[in-house]
């Protein structure tokens, strides 16, 4: 839903962008008024069922008056003001924050980020060799998905939609700070010991792959995976009668995963276990 | 929400820390995992729950901090059972445990001994010392930097206690505890090097008034400002306020007078008075002086504030390293309850206003007002994108006014002496008088009051300064250094501001030449990375780089030190144009200054 949501007739608000007049509905974020201009600013913790976290600072735009830069995701859009998407303050930014997070995690499966690598003319080696990064582990824990930290940004996008943005099972949140901040569930136990239901709607929004279907996992570490030869086919969900949508991934007749798209006005994105993972029967041949 | 609260179950001591704050549980279902054979009937039919349970949330942080202070650190029973009564999914307490360095998740000694390492103790400090049967950990500052170097010696027990140990000198193996209401009430004086003087408006009574006695405060002239408030009224006291000219002492410089008014004025309630005491910024400790030594005043102050802005519940938020504070404020909250000066109808004219003390747990950015809105609410104490501000959306999403106790106490002389004659002290923009807390290599540390308008000379003058003077740290270790010949620096935020640095909240930290520069350069990055709450990629990963970039050019200067400063100059920027809160922002403002000012780093 990247287009500006309607829904009852709202005031206009007329402001500008890079010095063009815009207007967008009351409630609308730079944001929104920016994709509707048809300007490209990177996000990376903005999702689009979520309320925005501004954690990232991908979006950061200079609003005139302000004193620093403002996150487009989340700030509204206000009458007469003046944004600016494209400085050389907001390009700069943008620059050492793709820096600070490709020097610190492995972004190598974040959709866009080396197109952004290259527009912003980011190097992330310039802090060195012995610039701390995460380095941790993937958690293989459990059949159906597999937390890799090593990738992940902290957007706070999992745990939003763990949380009362959506699922409400509160499985997980953030513990420690700083740098060693980090999601976890109680105690860092394993999932298998936590109140995880395995939804999934966590991996439906994470934005660097930490979060993967353990099939998925498993195919890349055997050099598989090949997201150009895989279909995506949209169906119902046939387990009860909600009707919820699911997009199966194909990849040589065979599902590799499953996601539900987000624009769908029942689900927005989200399905429970068996919608998500419940998907083997259809490929059993015996 | 369908909670899983999993199965450990707390000890019995565990369980009878979180019932004596909360109380005993009211059904079953509340009562620890594993006992349900004693549900009874009715227990099965009914089941505490909703909003009513929900909303107990913010008594998360007390109640981590009673389990910690009875058994020394959090085991997984014990975060089970908090979180069974207060409804609060174990995950995310987890999450709020984990952010307080005070707090730990392992088994550890019953006493820890906190070492404050910061900027005036790492230069008097011999290190971590080695006591059989306590855990020493480094501490950031402990705010007792006129008599560091300084320690703080926490022992958990069914008798906890926190004590205070400066000028620190090593600990004996089994050290008794000593009661903070055992401490000498000129103790507070100590801290306070012009005591006596006659000039004094906000110090006048630390050191001659004892902090114990309501009535003592009284014959000080106590309460005679919140006479003259209720005299005034709600409006009068703002307006008085806003002619006086007052701006927030903790370092942003915003209108008191405005902040107060923007709160009085929203229709939305009800309306919160917080007070931040998380003074937790190296090289500040005059609040910590004014509560224990006059804690009354602030009282007194808090009950103004809240009738001017229509609020009827204030909060207190004390930085979790100041016991004395702590045992000071509440007897003087106790007390004032019980003379009818907190409470109901406070002089009998009708206006009800409590006050509820909230200890933080050792987290710098509790001090920024949005995060500590969220420590008191029971989350992780990561700040808010503003807007909206607080004074419409502040504690528990409701119109708040925040302001720290130095701003607060100026409340008094305001009320009392009038709005002109307070307005005629100091400049014509920075009105009133203003505390220092001095410290480092000095004659006499402590905390002084000057009009607004003396220079650092005067006020170093005054201090004794050290021969030979290296650098002055202004603000704290988000300030800037200045050199010893900019003495004549006003000390007034537009006298700072023109002179491009800060005056901050008021930290004037001297170092002479037995500290390398780099070192302490280090030591504020280490305080920066370890202080940030995580939240924005800029600041977490940004304080990491310039820690790096800072231990790389340690031992050199000149050329080959260029690249990583102009490495750590395109951090530094990023770090103040892109950071979500004033931590990241101004974490990057000694380092350029030292750079910049000091010439660190040049051949």
């Amino acid at each position: 839903m990247t287009a500006v949501e309607l829904g009852i007739p709202r005031r206009l608000l007329e402001f500008t962008i890079d010095g063009e007049s815009v207007r967008a509905p009351e409630g609308s974020t730079i944001l929104d008024a920016c994709r509707a201009a048809g300007k490209d600013v990177p996000t990376l913790c903005q999702g689009d069922t979520l309320t925005p976290k501004n954690a990232c600072r991908v979006c950061v735009v200079e609003v005139e008056g302000s004193r620093t830069l403002v996150p487009a995701c989340s700030r509204k859009a206000e009458p007469g003001m003046e944004v600016r998407t494209d400085t050389e303050r907001a390009r700069h930014s943008r620059k050492v924050v793709i820096e600070l997070l490709a020097s610190s995690v492995d972004l190598s499966t974040t959709p866009r980020i080396e197109e952004w690598i290259a527009e912003y003319d980011a190097k992330p080696d310039r802090f060195g060799p012995d610039a701390e990064r995460l380095g941790e582990e993937p958690r293989v824990d459990n059949d159906l998905y597999v937390r890799d930290y090593d990738k992940c940004i902290l957007c706070y996008k999992c745990v939003d939609a763990c949380g009362d943005q959506w699922q409400n099972t509160f499985a997980i949140a953030v513990a420690g700070r700083g740098f060693d901040a980090r999601i976890a569930v109680e105690h860092d136990a394993p999932l298998t010991d936590s109140a995880c239901v395995y939804c999934g709607n966590c991996v439906e929004v994470c934005p660097t792959g930490a979060l993967s279907f353990k099939s998925e996992f498993d195919m890349r570490a055997a050099g598989t995976w090949n997201e150009a030869a895989q279909t995506e086919t949209t169906t119902v969900c046939a387990y009860c009668g909600v009707g919820c949508n699911l997009t199966l991934h194909v990849q040589d007749n065979e599902i590799v995963k499953v996601t539900s798209p987000h624009d769908n006005p029942v689900t927005h994105g989200n399905l429970c276990i068996k919608g998500r993972f419940g998907y083997q029967h259809v490929q059993n041949r015996d | 929400m369908d909670l899983r609260f999993g199965d450990s179950k707390p000890t019995d001591e565990e369980r009878a820390a979180v019932d004596a704050l909360l109380g005993p549980p009211e059904s079953a279902w509340e009562a620890p995992a594993g006992e349900w054979v004693d549900r009874s009937d009715a227990d099965l039919r009914w089941a505490r729950g909703g909003r009513a349970a929900r909303d107990r949330r913010d008594q998360l942080l007390p109640g981590l901090h009673a389990i910690n202070d009875r058994v020394g650190w959090i085991s997984e029973g014990a975060l089970a059972y908090l979180c069974r009564r207060l409804t609060v999914p174990p995950a995310e307490a987890y999450g709020v445990a984990t952010f307080y360095s005070m707090f730990s998740m392992r088994p550890r000694p019953s006493a820890v001994l906190h070492v404050c390492t910061d900027l005036a103790c790492a230069g008097a400090s011999g290190g971590l010392p080695d006591v059989p049967g306590v855990h020493v950990e480094e501490s950031p500052c402990l705010g007792m930097c006129e008599r560091a170097p300084a320690a703080l010696l926490v022992r958990a027990g069914a008798s906890a206690s926190a004590t205070p140990l400066a000028p620190f000198r090593g600990l004996a193996p089994d050290p008794a505890p000593r009661s903070p209401e055992g401490l000498e009430h000129a103790e507070a004086g100590q801290a306070v090097p012009q005591l006596g003087s006659p000039d004094l408006v906000l110090l006048r009574r630390i050191g001659t008034v004892d902090p114990a006695s309501l009535d003592d405060y009284r014959a000080h002239g106590g309460y005679a400002a919140l006479r003259r408030a209720f005299a005034l009224g709600p409006a009068g006291v703002i307006r008085e306020v806003t002619d006086a000219g007052l701006v927030g002492r903790g370092g942003a410089a915003f209108p008191t007078g405005r902040k107060w008014q923007a709160t009085a004025a929203q229709p939305d309630g009800p309306h919160y008075l917080v007070c931040n005491a998380d003074e937790s910024e190296p090289g500040t400790f005059k609040d910590r002086v004014v509560m224990e030594g006059d804690p009354y005043a602030l009282v007194e102050s808090m009950t103004i504030a809240a009738y001017a802005t229509g609020a009827h519940h204030g909060y207190l938020y004390l930085r979790g390293e100041y016991p004395t504070a702590l045992a000071r404020m509440s007897h003087a909250i106790e007390q004032a309850r019980a003379r009818g000066l907190l409470g109901d109808d406070i002089l009998g004219q009708g206006f009800s206003f409590d006050i509820e003390i909230r200890r933080g747990a050792g987290a710098y950015i509790c001090g920024e007002e949005t995060a500590l809105f969220q420590s008191i609410e029971g989350y992780r104490g990561e700040p808010r994108s503003k807007p909206p501000f607080p004074v419409e959306k502040g504690l528990f999403g409701k119109p708040t006014a925040a302001n720290n106790v130095e701003t607060l106490v100026n409340v008094l002389p305001i009320l009392t002496l009038g709005a002109p004659a307070y307005a005629a002290v100091g400049t014509g923009r920075s009105t009133g008088p203003k505390l220092f807390c001095v410290s480092g290599a000095v004659e006499r540390p402590g905390v002084y009051e000057l009009p607004f308008g003396a220079t650092l000379g005067d006020l170093l003058a005054l201090a004794g300064t050290p021969n030979p003077l290296r650098a002055i740290l202004l603000g704290g270790a988000a300030g800037g250094f200045v050199r010893p010949d900019e003495l004549d620096i006003p000390l007034t935020f537009e006298g700072t501001r023109e002179a491009g640095t800060t005056l901050g909240s008021g930290v004037v930290m001297t170092f002479d030449d037995t500290l390398p520069l780099p070192r302490i350069l280090l030591r504020i990055a280490q305080f920066f990375r370890e202080e940030s709450c995580g939240q924005c990629v800029p600041c977490r990963v940004g304080t990491v780089r310039q820690q790096e970039a800072l231990e790389r050019i340690a031992a050199r200067e000149g050329i080959a030190a260029d690249d990583d400063i102009a490495l750590l100059r395109e951090v530094g920027r990023t770090m103040r144009d892109a950071s979500i809160c004033g931590l990241g922002q101004t974490a990057w403002n000694a380092i350029e200054s030292a750079i910049d000012r000091l010439g660190a780093y040049a051949s």
